[in-house]
C-alpha cells in the first residue's frame, strides 16, 4: 500500500495498540486533535481517551509520567510536540529513564518511546528545526533511531514499541508528506541497530541517516559513472551498526559522513573517530563531514538554505573526498 | 490501635533511628564512600505514611526516607548492602543509598534530581487509574524540592485527573543550609495545593497519631477515586543535610526545641499513658532493632564487591554488543 513517512507512524501506533492493550499515547494535543502534524489522527477515537491522552504542555511530566507506567508494564509512547522541547524533559531521559534499570540493578525496564518531529528544511526557526540526537548520544541506557523511509518509519517505531529500553525516535517533520512509498500490507519490523544499504559502490562510502539519507542517494545516482558512491542509511544511531559501517569502509576506503545536526560534537564526530582509530589501514584518505553550520536554525530562507546540507554540498564533498 | 500495634509503630521508629544512627557511625568511622543522609528526627513521618499501605502501593522516598524503605517492607539486610554498595544491594553496587529502590515491595529508587520522582509517583498512579485499580502512589519530597517545576507539572495533572497518588511534602525548615523564607512566599507549601484543585493539609510530623490520621483520610479517598491530597508534614533534621554537614545555618535553640518534641519520645509518652510496661518495652525493642541492625552489618560486610566489569551490567534490558551504544 502506498504511505506517506507521517501515515506509517501513524499505522505503527494503531497496529501496536491493536496488538497490546498496554501500548499508549500520551503528549499534547494527540487525541482530539490527532497531533499538530496529524500523526496521531484517529487514534483516541479508536483506543478512547485513557489510552491516547492530551497532556498539558508539561513535557517533564509527560515522560515521567511514562516512566512511572513503564514501571507498572504499560509502554507508552511519549510525544513531543516538536522535539525541541525535549529539552524541557531532559532530566527525566538522562537521569530517571536511562538510569531506571541501571540503578535498580536489573529490577526493572523502561520500555517507553519518545517521538517527536525533528529537522528543519520547513523555516520553522530556532525551536522548530532542532536534530537533538548528539544531546543523547553520549549518555548510556538510551537507544536512538532517526528513520528516513516510510517502511522504515513504520517498521523501526514497531520495534521501539516493542523494545524493554527507552528509545528515542526521531522522525524527521520535512519527510512527514513528503516521501511517500509502497509497503507492506502485512506486518512487518524494522530491528533496532541495523543499518541499510541504500546505493552500492566501490569509491567511496556516505554514512547518513534521516533526511539526509534522500540528498546522498541522489547524489549517488547523479554521480554514477563518475563517482561510485556507497551510501549507508544508519536508522539507528544507538546502537550504531559499527559492522555496516566498518564492512563498507574497508571496502571503498574513504569516508564520508553526512548529517542535518550541526557538525561540532555530533553524532558524524564519534563514527569519524572511531574509523580513524580502528581502519586506519584501509583508508585512502582522511575521513569527511558534512553537516549543519554551527549555529541555531535560522528562520530566513536564505539563512536555512544556507545552514543545511543539500544535494549541492554533498555532491561537491563526495567530489573532494574522491580526488584523494 | 490493639497494643500489637501500637508496638510495632514503636519498634519500627526505633529500628530506624538505630539503623541511621549505625549508618552515621559507619560514615565518621570512614567505612561508607558516598553520601549519608540521615532523617533522624523524622521518623514518624515515614514510618506513620508507610504504615496503612498495602505491599500492592508504592512509594517514592526521597533521600532522608530510609524510615519508609524500612517500614515499606524492604529487608534490612539488603538495604545496609546497598549503603555498603554490596552486590547484594538493591543496585548490585550500581549507586548507594536509597538510589536502589525495591520494587517488589513498591519502593522505587530515588535519583538525585530531588522531586523528579513525582512525575513517575504520577505516572503510575495514572495506570491504577485507567486499570481501575484500588492502589495508591504516595511521592515524598521536601519542602525545597517544591520549588521544582517537575512537582507542579505532576500535581497539576494528577489534580486534572483525580489520580489515587498522595504527595507528601516533609518540611524540615531547610533545603540543605537554604531556610523556607527564601525558598517560597507562603506560609505552608500545602497552601499550593489550591492551585491543582485538590486538598491541602499540614499536619506534624512529629506526631505519630496526626501522620497516621492524615494518611488514613488520604489513602481512604485515592481508594474511593476521589483524587490526589497534599500532605504537609513539619518535622526537623536533627543532622545536616548530609553527615559532612555541620548545620551551622541553624541556632543550638532551635535544636533544642525540636528535640523536645522528638517523635520517638512522644510515642514512648503515649504508650506509658496507655499503661504499657514502658521500660520493658524499651529495652526489649531497643535490643531488637539493635540486633537487627548487626545483622545487616554483618550481611553487608560479608556481602561481596562488584567487580569493575559489572559497570557494563544493567545499563540494556535488551542487551548490545559490546555494553555500549556504539
Amino acid at each position: 500500500m502506498m504511505v506517506t513517512y507521517l501515515q506509517a507512524i501513524n499505522q505503527a501506533m494503531a497496529e501496536e495498540m491493536a496488538r497490546d492493550e498496554n501500548v499508549m499515547l500520551m503528549g499534547e494535543d494527540v487525541g482530539v486533535m490527532g497531533g499538530a502534524f496529524k500523526v496521531s489522527e484517529g487514534l483516541q477515537d479508536r483506543f478512547g481517551k485513557l489510552r491516547v491522552v492530551d497532556m498539558p504542555i508539561a513535557e517533564s511530566l509527560i515522560i515521567g509520567a511514562g516512566v512511572g507506567l513503564a514501571v507498572q508494564g504499560m509502554r507508552p509512547i511519549l510525544e513531543m510536540q516538536f522535539i525541541d522541547f525535549i529539552s524541557c524533559g531532559f532530566d527525566q531521559i538522562v537521569n530517571q529513564a536511562a538510569t531506571l534499570r541501571y540503578r535498580h540493578g536489573g529490577q526493572t525496564s523502561c520500555p517507553i518511546v519518545i517521538r517527536g518531529p525533528s529537522g528543519a528544511g520547513v523555516h520553522g526557526g530556532l525551536y522548530h528545526s532542532q536534530n537533538p540526537e548528539s544531546w543523547f548520544f553520549s549518555v548510556p541506557g538510551l537507544k536512538i533511531v532517526a528513520p528516513a523511509t516510510a517502511y522504515d518509519a513504520k517498521g523501526l517505531l514497531k520495534s521501539a514499541v516493542r523494545d524493554d529500553d527507552p528509545v528515542l525516535y526521531f522522525e524527521h517533520k520535512f519527510l512527514y508528506r513528503r516521501i511517500k512509498e509502497d509497503i507492506p500490507d502485512e506486518e512487518y519490523l524494522v530491528p533496532l541497530g541495523q543499518a541499510a544499504l541504500r546505493a552500492e559502490g566501490t569509491d567511496l562510502t556516505v554514512i547518513t541517516y534521516g533526511a539526509t539519507v534522500h540528498p546522498a542517494v541522489q547524489a549517488a545516482r547523479d554521480l554514477a559513472g563518475e563517482i561510485s558512491v556507497e551510501v549507508i542509511d544508519l536508522r539507528s544511531l544507538a546502537p550504531l551498526d559499527w559492522n555496516a559501517i566498518s564492512a563498507s569502509v574497508r571496502k571503498t576506503g574513504k569516508a564520508l559522513i553526512v548529517h542535518e545536526a550541526r557538525l561540532t560534537g555530533g553524532i558524524g564526530a564519534e563514527i569519524a573517530a572511531r574509523i580513524g582509530q580502528e581502519l586506519f589501514e584501509d583508508l585512502d584518505g582522511p575521513v569527511m563531514r558534512l553537516a549543519s553550520a554551527d549555529t541555531h536554525n535560522a528562520f530566513a530562507a536564505p539563512l536555512e538554505a544556507w545552514i543545511l546540507p543539500d544535494l549541492h554540498k554533498i555532491t561537491e564533498a563526495i567530489r573532494k573526498l574522491a580526488r584523494y | 490501635m490493639n497494643e500489637q500495634t501500637e508496638r510495632d509503630l514503636y519498634y519500627r521508629m526505633v529500628l530506624v533511628r538505630e539503623f541511621e544512627g549505625r549508618v552515621s557511625a559507619l560514615d565518621k568511622q570512614g567505612k561508607l564512600a558516598g553520601g549519608v543522609y540521615s532523617g533522624r528526627g523524622q521518623e514518624a513521618a515515614s514510618i506513620g505514611v508507610c504504615h496503612g499501605l498495602r505491599v500492592d502501593d508504592w512509594i517514592f522516598p526521597l533521600h532522608r526516607d530510609m524510615g519508609a524503605v524500612l517500614a515499606k517492607g524492604a529487608d534490612p539486610n539488603r538495604l545496609m548492602a546497598q549503603i555498603f554498595g554490596r552486590r547484594d544491594g538493591f543496585s548490585k553496587g550500581k549507586d548507594s543509598y536509597l538510589h536502589g529502590g525495591d520494587l517488589p515491595h513498591g519502593i522505587f529508587g530515588a535519583t538525585s534530581m530531588l522531586g523528579s520522582t513525582l512525575p513517575v509517583a504520577t505516572g503510575m498512579a495514572y495506570k491504577f487509574r485507567m486499570k481501575n485499580e484500588d492502589r495508591v502512589a504516595v511521592a515524598f519530597f521536601g519542602e525545597g524540592a517544591s520549588s521544582r517545576g517537575d512537582v507542579h507539572e505532576a500535581m497539576n495533572f494528577a489534580g486534572v485527573h483525580k489520580l489515587p497518588v498522595i504527595y507528601v511534602c516533609e518540611n524540615n525548615f531547610y533545603a540543605y543550609s537554604t531556610p523556607n523564607e527564601l525558598q517560597f512566599a507562603v506560609e505552608n507549601v500545602a497552601d499550593r495545593a489550591a492551585g491543582y484543585g485538590f486538598k491541602g493539609e499540614v499536619a506534624s510530623g512529629n506526631d505519630l497519631h496526626a501522620v497516621l490520621q492524615a494518611m488514613q483520610k488520604a489513602t481512604d479517598r485515592a481508594r474511593r477515586g476521589e483524587g490526589p491530597t497534599f500532605i504537609e508534614l513539619k518535622t526537623y533534621r536533627y543532622h545536616g543535610h548530609s553527615e559532612h554537614d555541620r548545620a551551622a545555618y541553624r541556632t543550638d535553640e532551635e535544636l533544642v526545641t525540636w528535640e523536645s518534641r522528638d517523635p520517638i519520645e512522644l510515642w514512648e509518652h503515649y504508650l506509658d499513658k496507655r499503661k504499657y510496661d514502658l521500660q520493658a518495652i524499651k529495652a526489649e525493642t531497643l535490643a531488637r532493632a539493635q540486633q537487627v541492625v548487626a545483622d545487616a552489618v554483618a550481611f553487608a560486610e560479608a556481602s561481596p564487591e562488584p567487580e569493575g566489569p559489572e559497570a557494563m551490567d544493567d545499563l540494556y534490558a535488551t542487551p548490545i554488543p559490546g555494553g555500549s551504544p556504539a
